[in-house]
């Protein structure tokens, strides 16, 4: 299966990645390449393999629920590109 | 002194300084000079804290003066890859996305250094967000190789390896996601490991993808990384995958010999595109634990070649996901909005004046634009293709074909593991297919740049433990690495076993060419 | 005659039918409902879930998702979310797992909220509603799934102009969040309100949820479409879902809105269910209608996958058992007890268990001691809520204990004093914090002798010839009057006994 540049162009809007025309064209070829290669497992019956999402099999891990100190406002705003000293601040976002 | 500080090993350094031969002030000088001195041809680092490690130094030093009980590391430098968060200081992950980020908390492994009392010397190079195998994916410089100043270091741990084979210093702490230390470490001839996923805490490791990153130390020797790997190792309650067992006193056992050693050879390791070379030297490095007594034993990981193709599924799908929060909200990079705000409405003018409604209606808002041209920003092109292939692997219509698959191939590329270890107590094979290629070589083929992985992707999938080290070199002069893979929570085996070999052997105490 | 299609409030009745015909359609309604678990900290970290801090001041590099931060599962949020589920009936997994749902906003700082997607931890349960006024008949209403996710943090827009910058404030980020889905299984918006009205009853009781609307403990979403009888058989019209609703009341009105304008949309366009995609709609409380909200086509695909950072949690039979055995009693439960125990009606044990699980106590205390559940049951009702009310206090904080007002009823079970009599004692009971006796004593209140009764109630007859007259003519009423002297003669006449003499009295004359 190969990946048009409409598909490539949909995943930028959905990884929000803004791409210039030349930088599509080659993303859809790479990927291309890319899924084109990965499409090699395929080829193997998983049927009956359980899917391992962690490298672990642990479970039940829990934190008690007590109270420590939150980062002091001003610490916690310091890296925010645009804040008012109380809030982040982010263009309208009315519509979306 | 007849031998020079930066040649010395971490171990035989911490005996200078508790014996009072030299002070940590003495010892992080002479490490800050050979950066001085060559730094501008490796580029191993993103920033060195001259200042405060030498600040830092003395305060140790008077504090032994003192005789007050000192922490493990005590005054010994170690490098941090620049993923590890760092309270206070930059901590960039080699991405203009986070140019100027300063997180206000430690990494648990940070604050287990500090607490050793380690003198944090300064953060090293590497491919943005650990992502890529030469660390030419550094939004800011690229790092060489020590022992050949035109070739790649490796990576992503690229400066973390650079630094301990420059002779920068003595201990240096990477990550691993599928391959990142022990592949630098074979290029640069140093001695890395990734250790068992859970084995060291995660928490304030930037993530790449979460359930394959492990934090492992970079050293001289295997004794050295033990010495390492003792402070970073041990339960963390604020990572829920970190493992609730107690960690071993790696530093008490590396010296003893493993009796009756079986070491299993990977029959599929030894095919097509393995260079002559490397391969002679790893049948030579296995002949030499054959001559300590090990016994060689065939086995075989038939899902292995599958590795590659299911490593470049799960990562790039959770990095997908992991580096959704870069949006330029909340910290890291925004680009101009008033800017953006303007172009956007031109864009939209003009779309209205050329009578094309449906696309000026199809226009990101400005909400969406600031994201999409945020992120386009600072982020470089690896992390976007990995951040694109991640995203469509999980999208509607190819999870089940994409993702799921990979984390069923995954649980086979497990139990080929798990069948081999019934028979062989660790597994022995190359790190790479090649020794360390010329900058520049691979930057336009990206398929090409994953498959230097082949041989190590299979660990992190599996969640195992691995050891790179030097085995012997190429007629280009430079290092061979040999990796040691074990069963999980078996670094001390991985530690005594890597131990034997450098004891019979002298490829770990080569120098590069620049290292006094 | 054509109605207004969008005036709320007159379903069943459209275009020129006659007003008693009912609607050629079933409504039907299913509802989601979030509301925030009261634990101390947040179910990722340990900042505060505290409602009403300044903006931002309970955030922690792991809310904020900074980078290189990981999430550990609050145990209390896990353990309060399960007995909820409990409660419910449901049917608890033995294995559930954490996924991350994944969209762009900026209350939403890691691009991701951690939730649960294909396998929840509890699944199939029910919850019973019915009506006091026997408006519809008692029935269970489904629950597809309960799960636990992490709220977002909130965005604060320029409503009037929307060109100012939108404000972010990531205090509420985190706090734990039990989603719990219901079945489409309400037919009509009383059925709506009355599910939502049991499920808040049942979450406050098990002390889960504060389910406070106004602070946005407790949300509702609706998804809503009609099914139409045609002369082809029955149709289902595209299902809307509905936001925004900020009260039962809302949602009620929201229902029945929405009810009369899908009506009136298929009338129109005749499209039926998987004709268009689902659309979302927002109502608007002061304008009383919904509206459409925009919806990107791609916002949709959450590209949900486990969250690596986080371990699935498997839960033991044993776990469960332990749970239920120690669960408090539900609302449903006390009712049917009240009913048994004291004999009292559906709608009376409905009034009281509403009102708290520290009123039943308080009633139930009064009517064991009164040994009458349904004297308890009105001055319940009538008197102490009504106190309670005008002196915004719990019943906790209620002087006049279940002991001491017994004291008054007691006084009316034995004639002496009549009800608007003892409703004065009651208010000087409370007022002045004094018993029953004390204030009777105060008032001269005395049970009157009945020879000293019976020579009053001569007297008066004696001097009212005309009110005798019409006594004896059938006016019964007019005893009244007599009452009335009496009393101004001897407030402590009780006026049940008197009357019952004036017209003994009178009938042997």
């Amino acid at each position: 299966m190969s990946l048009t540049r409409q598909e490539v162009e949909k995943v930028s809007l959905l990884a929000r990645l803004r791409l210039t025309p030349a930088e599509l064209d080659l993303m859809t070829e790479q990927m291309g390449q890319i899924v084109a290669y990965v499409e090699s497992l395929a080829e193997l019956n998983t049927d009956d393999v359980e899917p391992m999402a962690h490298a672990r099999d642990v479970s039940n891990v829990f934190a008690d629920d007590e109270l420590r100190p939150s980062l002091p406002r001003d610490a916690a705003l310091a890296n925010a590109p645009h804040h008012d000293r109380e809030f982040y601040l982010v263009p309208a976002v009315l519509g979306e | 002194m007849t031998m020079s500080l930066v040649r010395q090993t971490a171990t035989e350094l911490l005996a200078l300084l508790t014996t009072g031969k030299v002070t940590s002030t003495e010892l992080t000088q002479a490490f800050l000079n050979q950066i001085d001195a060559h730094e501008g041809q490796v580029n191993a680092f993103l920033r060195v804290d001259a200042q405060g490690a030498l600040a830092h130094a003395a305060d140790i030093d008077g504090r032994r003066r003192a005789g007050q009980t000192l922490g493990r590391l005590a005054g010994l430098p170690v490098a941090i890859k620049d993923l590890l968060c760092t309270a206070g200081e930059t901590t960039t992950c080699a991405s203009r996305m986070l140019e100027h980020f300063k997180p206000p908390y430690d990494a648990t492994v940070i604050a287990r250094l500090k607490a050793a009392d380690a003198v944090l010397i300064g953060k090293t190079n590497m491919d943005e967000f650990a992502m890529g195998g030469s660390t030419e994916n550094s939004a800011f410089k690229t790092t060489a190789n020590p022992w050949d100043l035109s070739r790649i270091p490796g990576g992503s741990s690229g400066g973390a390896a650079a630094c301990v084979a420059a002779g920068m210093a003595p201990l240096s702490v990477g990550s691993d996601t599928g391959g990142s230390i022990r592949q630098p470490a074979g290029l640069c001839g140093v001695t890395g490991l990734k250790p068992t996923y859970g084995r060291v805490s995660r928490y304030g490791l930037v993530a790449f993808a979460s359930s394959l990153d492990q934090i492992g130390p970079l050293a001289r020797t295997a004794e050295d990384a033990a010495l390492l790997l003792e402070v970073l190792a041990g339960h963390d309650p604020l990572d829920s995958t970190s493992v609730d067992l107690p960690a071993s006193h790696y530093t008490e056992t590396v010296r003893l010999p493993l009796k009756d050693l079986k070491i299993g050879l990977v029959r599929e390791h030894f095919g097509e595109g393995l260079d002559a070379e490397v391969e002679t030297a790893v049948r030579e490095a296995v002949k030499v634990y054959e001559s300590l007594g090990a016994k060689v034993v065939d086995v075989s990981l038939p899902h292995g070649k599958y590795g590659v193709a299911t490593y470049y599924i799960i990562a790039p799908s959770e990095a997908s996901s992991n580096l959704a929060r870069y949006d330029g909200v909340h910290y890291g990079h925004r680009t101009d909005e008033r800017q953006l705000v303007t172009a956007l409405d031109a864009e939209r003018d003009a779309l209205v004046k050329a009578g094309k409604h449906a696309e000026a209606d199809a226009l990101d808002n400005p909400l969406v634009r600031l994201y999409r041209t945020s992120r386009a920003e600072g982020f470089g092109p690896e992390v976007k293709r990995r951040i694109m292939l991640g995203t469509y692997a999980l999208s509607a219509g190819y999870y089940d074909a994409y993702y799921l698959k990979a984390l069923k191939v995954r649980r086979l590329i497990r139990q080929d593991y798990d069948r081999a270890f019934e028979q062989v107590d660790v597994i022995a094979g190359p790190v790479t297919t090649t020794t360390a290629f010329k900058l520049g070589d691979k930057v336009d083929d990206p398929l090409a740049m994953y498959l230097v992985d082949l041989y190590t992707v299979s660990a992190n999938l599996a969640g195992i433990g691995g050891l790179a080290m030097p085995c012997g070199f190429g007629s280009d002069g430079l290092p061979i690495g040999l990796q040691l893979q074990a069963p999980p929570f078996e670094e001390e085996r991985l530690l005594r076993a890597a131990h034997m070999f450098q004891h019979a052997t002298d490829w770990h105490q080569r120098y590069a060419p620049l290292v006094p | 005659m054509l109605l207004d299609p969008f005036r709320p409030g007159s379903a069943g009745r459209y275009l020129d039918e006659p007003q008693t015909v009912t609607a050629p359609y079933t409504i039907v309604i299913g509802l989601e409902v979030h509301v925030q678990l009261q634990t101390r900290t947040k179910l990722f970290c340990r900042c505060s879930t505290k409602f009403g801090a300044p903006p931002n001041t309970q955030t922690c590099p792991v809310c904020i998702g900074m980078p290189g931060t990981l999430p550990v599962m609050n145990r209390h949020a896990f353990e309060l979310a399960l007995e909820t589920a409990i409660a419910l009936d449901c049917q608890i997994a033995e294995f559930t797992k954490w996924d991350r749902k994944q969209y762009y906003y900026p209350d939403l700082p890691k691009g991701y909220q951690i939730s649960q997607y294909d396998l929840p931890f509890s699944h199939d349960g029910h919850l019973q509603i019915s009506d006091p006024k026997d408006r519809f008949e008692t029935k269970k209403i489904g629950i597809i799934r309960a799960h636990l996710e992490e709220d977002a943090g909130k965005s604060m827009h320029d409503e009037v102009a929307g060109q100012a910058d939108s404000k972010i404030d990531l205090n509420r980020t985190g706090t734990p969040l039990l989603e719990i889905v219901s079945q489409p299984d309400m037919r009509s918006p009383l059925e709506a309100k009355a599910y939502l009205t049991e499920l808040k009853l049942l979450l406050t009781y098990l002390g889960v949820s504060d389910c406070n609307m106004q602070e946005g403990s407790l949300r509702v979403d609706a998804n809503i479409n009609l099914h139409i009888d045609t002369p082809e058989g029955k149709i289902a019209t595209p299902i809307v879902e509905v936001k925004n609703m900020n009260s039962f009341r809302a949602v009620e009105r929201a229902m029945e809105y929405e009810a009369e304008r899908h009506y009136q949309v298929w009338l129109e366009t005749r499209q039926r269910l998987g004709d268009v995609p689902k659309q979302t709609r927002g109502w608007d409380d002061a304008a009383e209608v919904t509206r459409g909200q925009r919806h990107k086509e791609e916002s949709s695909d959450y590209r949900y996958f486990p969250d690596p950072d986080l371990v699935p949690v498997r839960v033991t039979r044993e776990q469960i058992d332990a749970i239920r055995a120690n669960m408090a009693e539900s609302p449903a439960e006390l009712r049917n007890r009240l009913e048994s125990t004291f004999g009292i009606k559906p709608y009376d044990s409905d009034v009281i268990v509403s009102a708290g699980r520290a009123l039943v106590d308080y009633y139930v205390e009064l009517a064991e001691i009164t040994g009458d559940g349904k004297l308890a049951s009105n001055w319940v009702q009538q008197d102490v809520m009504r106190t309670l009310n005008e002196q915004k206090i719990d019943v906790d904080q209620f002087a006049l204990r279940p002991k001491m007002l017994h004291e008054l009823l007691a006084a009316i079970q034995q004639g002496q004093l009549d009800t608007s009599r003892a409703r004065e004692v009651f208010i000087e009971m409370v007022a002045s914090g004094r018993s029953a006796a004390d204030v009777m004593k105060a008032q001269g209140i005395e049970k009157v002798d009945e020879s000293e009764l019976i020579a009053l109630c001569e007297e008066l007859i004696a001097a009212n010839p005309k009110i005798v007259d019409d006594i004896k003519s059938g006016k019964q009423q007019a005893a009244g009057n007599l009452i009335g002297q009496a009393k101004k003669k001897n407030p402590n006449v009780h006026p049940g006994r008197f009357r019952e003499l004036v017209l003994e009295l009178v009938a042997r004359m």
